[in-house]
């Protein structure tokens, strides 16, 4: 059996299959109950219930939405281009998903194990725009189109800085491998993880994936009160609900890459306690409530001061943090905490 | 198997997952799901206006200029990419080439702020 699954063509093909689907459900199950708590957040926030009849304490919400999205009709405007209409929608969620396969989750747990696994997930999240940017231009209506042009321009503007911060950290690791990079914050457990030597760069890295995600304060391409709902506006059932677990997929990842390029992936902050999956899962969940308090407690920005800190703060600043940790790599400074090469090192 | 089929096999799979996925919630909402268009269901949407024109229409240059900085800024990155996974290996040399190039980059950064290329009034 063991054998099957190791050696013939057909078993290693069902096994990659049975780890993209042990990674796959319950991510998307996750999802549920992550949208659940994102609403009760901003609930609480507001003090409000936020959902509570749906099962108890409203945990069953999302399923029942998902029932109910199913059976809505799907409204396609008159003078929409159907193939790329539907394509849209497809497309984000395809790319947000794909991304997850170079994720590890523990030491070796990883579906994929590239060698260039940042680079991919890079890449994969630059073509995102793409799905915003047909959606909004098939619909052939205005608020659409005009939202995906923000949109586009808005996350283009912060793949720039969140390139060149991951290139930062790249440098310290030598590696572009997922795995090699939490490895080289192994030691002393919460100190020396890669926060304390980028911390700046935690910071803009928070910030700039709220502006790549679309999330509030961000979340121009969807500004209700001038654009409706961007590029959403024209779509109803579950091409909208694709845009939805869309965006919510690339959060959780954003919340994943979070963890794992600056606080430790699955190392545990006391070295004392053995490292595992749930200290992964936990920063996880505590980034995503970080993504949605920021949701609840701050007003949304105006789209010049947006493009301005983009272009203007967040681009300097991360060249300039690229050209100094190169040059503490370099020399050797600070104790070597720049330069822990896992590869060639 | 190959190692490199092994390596990016699964990304196809999970390619495929996902397109599953997609397709099943829209097939499943066009089964299950009523349709009864009219035609003032499926005009563009515009805030309960007829839609005046064809949406698509021109827009801001600055669009324009946004993207083609990000090309700029986007290639320099992925040169940055080899170079940081080569850091070790490159010595000296390829430190300070690298920082020559950088240089160059800001000074047409400079430009750029300097003509007003990143201004949105």
């Amino acid at each position: 059996m063991v054998e099957f699954f190791t050696t013939t063509n057909l078993g290693i093909f069902l096994l990659i299959v049975l780890q993209s689907l042990a990674v796959v459900v319950p991510l998307l199950v996750a999802l549920a109950f992550l949208l659940w708590g994102d609403r009760k957040i901003w609930a609480a926030v507001q003090l409000r219930k936020g959902p509570n009849v749906v099962g108890a304490f409203g945990l069953m919400q999302s399923f029942a939405d998902f029932l109910k999205y199913v059976l809505k009709e799907i409204v396609v405007p008159a003078g929409a281009d159907r193939f790329v209409f539907f394509l849209a929608p497809m497309l984000s969620l395809t790319l947000a998903m794909t991304a997850w396969a170079v994720i590890p989750f523990n030491d070796g747990w990883v579906v994929a194990d590239l060698n260039v696994a940042i680079l991919f997930v890079f890449a994969v999240s630059s073509l995102e725009v793409y799905g915003v940017i047909m959606g909004g231009w098939a619909s052939n209506s205005k608020y659409p189109f005009l939202g995906s042009l923000r949109s586009a321009a808005q996350m283009i503007s912060y793949e720039v800085s969140i390139g060149l911060i991951i290139i930062g950290v790249v440098i310290s690791t030598g590696s572009l491998n997922f795995g090699d990079i939490v490895m080289a914050q192994d030691g002393a457990g919460l100190f020396s993880w890669y926060w304390l030597p980028h911390f700046p760069m935690v910071f803009l890295f928070l910030i700039s994936s709220l502006a790549e995600t679309n999330r509030p304060p961000f979340d121009l391409p969807e500004a209700e009160s001038e654009l409706v709902a961007g590029y959403q506006v024209e779509y109803s059932s579950t091409p909208f609900l694709l845009f939805m677990v869309g965006e919510y997929v690339a959060i959780v990842l954003m919340c994943t890459l979070i963890s794992l390029l600056f606080f430790g992936g699955w190392l545990s902050p006391i070295k004392a306690l053995p490292d595992g999956i749930f200290w992964l899962l936990i920063k996880i969940v505590f980034f995503f409530f970080v993504f949605s308090m920021v949701k609840a407690i701050t007003p949304r920005y105006r789209y010049d001061q947006l493009m301005r800190i983009g272009w203007k703060v967040f681009l300097p600043l991360s060249l300039a943090w690229v050209v100094l940790v190169a040059f503490f790599a370099q020399y050797g400074l600070f104790w070597g905490a720049y330069a822990r090469w896992t590869v060639g090192g | 198997m190959e190692e490199l089929l092994r390596e990016y096999l699964p990304i196809i799979v999970f390619m495929g997952l996902a397109i599953l996925i997609g397709l099943v919630f829209i097939i499943a909402a066009a089964l299950l799901a009523v349709r009864n268009p009219d035609p003032e269901k499926l005009s563009a949407y515009e805030c309960g206006f007829n839609a005046f024109d064809d949406a698509r229409m021109k827009f801001d240059v600055r669009f324009y200029l946004v993207s083609i900085l990000f090309i700029i800024f986007d290639l320099e990155i992925a040169f940055l990419f080899p170079w940081a996974v080569a850091f070790k290996d490159v010595g000296v040399i390829g430190f300070w080439s690298m920082m020559v190039f950088l240089a160059v980059l800001t000074i047409g950064f400079a430009y750029e702020w300097k003509k007003g290329a990143l201004e949105w009034e």
